[in-house]
């Protein structure tokens, strides 16, 4: 039977994840288990629900496990230096303030360790910038070293009889340092994490959203957790849902009790927007406020 | 048996793209209809895939295709199939069973 015979063809049918991805880059690099890609699939549902204008859509990344992800991502995407995410991304959008949104999407090791003091900064200028922190308590990477986020007692290729550093609480930092938006989820509850990123896309201002990921082969390997699923059956068990928790409560511990939900939803003045009232209150008409075609909306 | 039940008919299905999987078993374990469960061969990689086991129970919720890590597997309605069907004014290949 010749082709043109055939009866017209079915339907294609793809992967609604399909078209925000470089597809000639994929099979990724992830470790069987690793859970960035379920967050990439909670930020590419989020991207289709926010109904934003893709064009309008920068993501930016560091080095990092994480840090892969704007190559993967079929937008806008800038692969920038060790920490630099939140610089880069800053000048993105005070450049072309025209942008719907700019993204940093990195680890938690390039944005609380090297790139701590950008992150703290960034939330205190409250630039108008969602940063979505994976949080794999270690450095996926380079094999397995101690992070700022790796909890008491774990134990990792540089501290072999455990961790004895204080960890970070990552929303607690971006809190008292004023971001608008604080959420942290876990790989488990993927609804949730779309949902956050959702109104994360939509809210002006500094949002930071922590998720929670398994790393199977060096932090749960060295510590004997088991495989990325076993992290997931974790998560459901120890996980509970405090809305609007006070942050100082809501520290890490090794295989402890995790507190997710949303943790801050405030109102304040972007760094643009703080930028214009200024010199408009004290210039008058002389000053024309900086901003893009889309900058009202 | 005198009183067969009425089979069952699956509301929804998964397509997977057999050699992207890398087996974490996320989908198996966290399909809220425990319908899938791992395949007895292997892909090109030497990966276990998930195969839908009990056809009758997926919804096509397309949590599967929330969870998967490597962006292999998705879950679809029959209903949603039928409608980008209808919309892209195709004829059916194999007509819809009764």
């Amino acid at each position: 039977m010749s082709a043109t015979e055939l009866p017209a063809c079915e339907i294609e049918i793809t992967n609604p994840v399909a078209p925000y991805l470089r597809q000639e880059r994929l099979p990724h690099i992830w470790c069987p288990g690793c859970g960035i890609g379920t967050t990439v699939n909670c930020f590419t549902r989020a991207l289709t629900d926010s109904g934003l204008d893709l064009d309008r859509v920068a993501i930016v990344s560091g080095i990092g496990c994480t840090g892969r992800v704007a190559g993967y991502m079929n937008l806008d995407s800038f692969h920038t230096t060790h920490g630099r995410a939140i610089p880069f991304a800053t000048g993105l959008r005070l450049g072309n303030p025209d942008l719907a949104k700019v993204v940093v999407y990195s680890g938690d090791g390039d944005l609380s360790a090297i790139g701590g003091n950008h992150l703290i900064h960034a939330a205190r200028r409250n630039m108008d910038l969602m940063v979505v922190c994976v949080n794999n308590f270690t450095y996926g990477m380079t094999g397995g070293q101690v992070a700022p986020t790796t909890p008491i007692g774990a134990t990792q290729t540089t501290m072999p009889y455990g961790n004895f550093e204080n960890p970070f609480n990552l929303p607690f930092l971006a809190d008292a340092c004023g971001a608008v938006y604080v959420a942290r989820w876990t790989v488990y509850h993927v609804k949730q994490l779309a949902k956050a990123m959702l109104e994360g896309l939509k809210k002006k201002g500094f949002v930071f959203i922590e998720a929670m990921a398994p790393c199977p082969t060096l932090y749960s390997r060295r510590n004997r957790l088991g495989d990325g699923v076993d992290q997931l059956k974790y998560y459901k068990e120890k996980s509970k849902v405090v809305n609007g928790a006070n942050t100082q409560d809501v520290g890490l511990t090794f295989q402890g009790d995790i507190v997710v939900g949303k943790f801050v939803d405030r109102e304040r003045p972007t760094w643009l927007e703080a930028m214009n009232a200024h010199y408009t209150q004290h210039f008058g008409d002389k000053y024309t406020p900086y901003g893009g075609p889309h900058a009202q909306e | 048996m005198s009183d067969a039940a009425p089979v069952k008919k699956g509301k929804g299905t998964i397509f997977l793209t057999l050699e992207v999987c890398k087996g974490c078993s996320y989908c198996i374990d966290f399909c809220p209809a425990h319908c899938l469960e791992f395949s007895r061969e292997f892909n090109r990689k030497g990966y276990h895939y998930p195969v839908l086991a009990s056809p009758e129970d997926c919804t096509g919720c397309d949590l599967c295709g929330l969870y998967c890590p490597d962006f292999a597997i998705f879950g679809m309605r029959f209903k949603d199939i039928e409608q980008r069907r209808q919309a892209a004014a195709v004829e059916p290949l194999v007509p819809a069973r009764g």
